[in-house]
């Protein structure tokens, strides 16, 4: 459905994007991750005919950006980071403006317009001003004027930036179910984001593509062991933590014992394992054995973050509010 | 030609739904108002002490009271034309919806047209009310409707050749009040390069006359349609709107 090869882009001074190619399959949802700057909205700009790329090219629905951006921008429904909202217009009028500009009309266009109104849950608000609407229904009215004209491909930056948790979530859910009718990439800095919403992820630093992958395969690849922690209880009183450890560190399997805290008289513990011996039956028995309580035991899995920092040898660009919503999750 | 409709009709409606189109007829009402108010007063003036002196020379009214108000119509249009332009891209940029214009199926010159068609249509709504004022005359008096006609179409047409050139001045900017003032700056100096006229008749100072667009209205004024006046405006317009066409494309390889 999108085809990108050695797409480049160059500023006087800098290279925005630099050679950056890959494909996108259809009714595929693509996550686009990188820290900021790194190049996402500029590829997105050249994928909308919003920008001439310097160099490379680039295929929407077989059409070049280029060559036939009228095709293109008939294929594309586009949410920028700031959603292309006139404060003086309300809701249904407005999306009714953005569908005539995309070739709608008559009894078609009235049709489309009450759908997006339902599909993006803004039918509430259809006679409000634009500007008067919250931060959430700004971004969801962005999304309908996106779709309004049920395109190939949507293509969204940073669609849940500056939403609370509750109106992210929505706005997740909401683009995990239009991707049955249409191909979508999105653009994100926040990396939970990108393991809960797209089945593949590109991930960009400073206009050069360094990973293009599945997200299952790429944790897969990421994790070499599989990590347990582990919270101990004494039965009745303190257990020693360093008696725990020495005992855990016997099971057979367990590669590495790390002792994380204590809290009252629970200890908690985080344990490496080999990928392929299953150890936690073992662990639970063990401890269950030596007359401990088993207060917690579960499989850390390794994120995105972990990830994204050995790809790019940079510290994971999670700001600290979206870092509290994403262990909210 | 569908597309230059819709955005017409966008920016018609944008102009009523602020406060811009209400407040503009209303200053353009008023401030005309009271200049026909007081040409005619004086008109009545002269026309009472030629009587009382006996003269018999009747007056014109086209000469005397029509012409000098369609030039003052045409001198009150170079304050307002500002305030009709300087949002029209401006804005666009500012709160980035731009962006939702250039990335449709429209053509620049469509959303240009369209902009541009619909700061005219407001102008001519601002027209309009002041021709309620030369009704009262054809209520009390009988000038010709030929050279009023002709002064329309000439102040129409001067409206169209600013209006062009503000369209292009809003998108240099995010800044609608820059936009506002750098176009009000051109008008008034597109006004005044014809006073040089007044006391020099070297090449340089015809060029300079020739640049104004008030030495182009004359002719109107007086109910003549000259080609070369109205070619004026016209090859204005056109640049104007060149310009604009220009300066959008550029938008895209700058940003």
């Amino acid at each position: 459905m999108i085809t990108v090869s050695d797409l480049t882009k160059r500023y006087a001074r800098h290279t925005a994007v630099d050679h950056v190619s890959f494909e996108v399959q259809k009714g595929q949802i693509v996550g686009f991750l990188g820290p900021n700057g790194a190049g996402k909205t500029t590829t997105m700009r050249m994928l909308t005919c919003f920008l001439p790329p310097t160099s490379g090219m680039a295929t929407v629905a077989g059409f070049d950006v280029l060559e036939q951006p009228f095709e293109v921008k008939k294929r594309i429904g586009y949410l920028p980071e700031m959603p292309p909202l006139y404060p003086e217009m309300r809701t249904a009028e407005y999306l009714s403006f953005v569908g005539s500009l995309k070739g709608l009309s008559g009894a078609e266009l009235n049709k489309r317009v009450e759908y997006v109104l339902e599909r993006c849950s803004v039918a509430d608000v259809r006679d409000k001003l634009l500007g008067k609407l919250s931060k959430g229904y700004r971004q969801r009215v962005g999304l309908a004027q996106a779709i309004i004209h049920n395109p190939d491909v949507l293509i969204l930056d940073e669609p849940t930036s500056g939403l609370d948790p509750k109106q992210i979530n929505e706005t997740r859910d909401l683009i995990k179910s239009l991707a049955g009718d249409h191909t979508i990439i999105l653009s994100t800095h926040i990396l939970p984001e990108v393991e809960q919403t797209c089945q593949y992820v590109l991930i960009i630093n400073k206009g050069r593509l360094v990973a293009k992958d599945s997200v299952n395969n790429l944790q897969n690849r990421a994790r070499g062991a599989e990590s347990l922690l582990v919270e101990v209880a004494g039965r009745n009183g303190e257990v020693d933590s360093a008696t725990v450890q020495r005992r855990l560190e016997q099971i057979s399997g367990v590669t590495r014992v790390v002792f994380k805290e204590k809290v009252q008289n629970r200890s908690a513990f985080e344990i490496e394992s080999r990928k392929d011996a299953f150890v936690r039956g073992d662990l639970a028995r063990a401890i269950v054995e030596s007359g401990w309580d088993l207060n917690e035991l579960r499989p850390t899995a390794v994120s995105l973050e972990e990830i994204f920092l050995q790809l790019t040898g940079e510290p994971a660009p999670v700001p600290a509010d979206e870092a509290v919503v994403a262990g909210a999750n | 030609m569908r597309n230059i409709w819709v955005i017409f009709q966008k920016e018609l409606r944008s102009y009523f739904v602020s406060p811009v189109a209400y407040l503009l007829l209303a200053m353009f009402a008023i401030i005309f108002g009271f200049f026909f108010w007081n040409s005619l007063g004086y008109f009545v003036y002269i026309g009472m002490q030629s009587q009382m002196r006996g003269q018999s020379m009747p007056m014109n009214v086209n000469e005397e009271l029509i012409r000098p108000l369609l030039s003052n119509i045409s001198v009150v249009g170079l304050f307002l034309i500002p305030m009709i332009t300087m949002r029209l891209f401006a804005e666009e940029k500012r709160t980035g919806t731009i962006e939702l214009l250039v990335t449709s199926p429209v053509r620049d010159l469509e959303v240009i047209l369209g902009k541009w068609l619909a700061a005219v249509a407001l102008y001519s709504g601002m027209l309009l009310l002041t021709a309620l004022n030369f009704a009262f005359i054809f209520k009390y008096g009988h000038p010709d409707w030929k050279p009023l006609v002709i002064g329309y179409l000439g102040l129409l047409l001067q409206a169209g050749a600013l209006l062009a050139i503000g369209t292009f001045i809003s998108t240099l900017t995010k800044n609608q009040i820059i936009a506002g003032g750098a176009t009000f700056g051109v008008c008034l100096l597109l006004w005044v390069l014809e006073w040089v006229s007044g006391y020099e008749t070297s090449t340089w100072a015809k060029v300079l006359s020739y640049m104004s667009v008030i030495t182009h209205f004359e002719s109107f004024a007086k109910g003549l349609l000259a080609t070369k006046d109205a070619i004026y405006y016209v090859s204005v317009i056109f640049l104007g709107l060149f310009l604009t066409a220009r300066s959008m494309e550029s938008l895209r390889w700058r940003s």
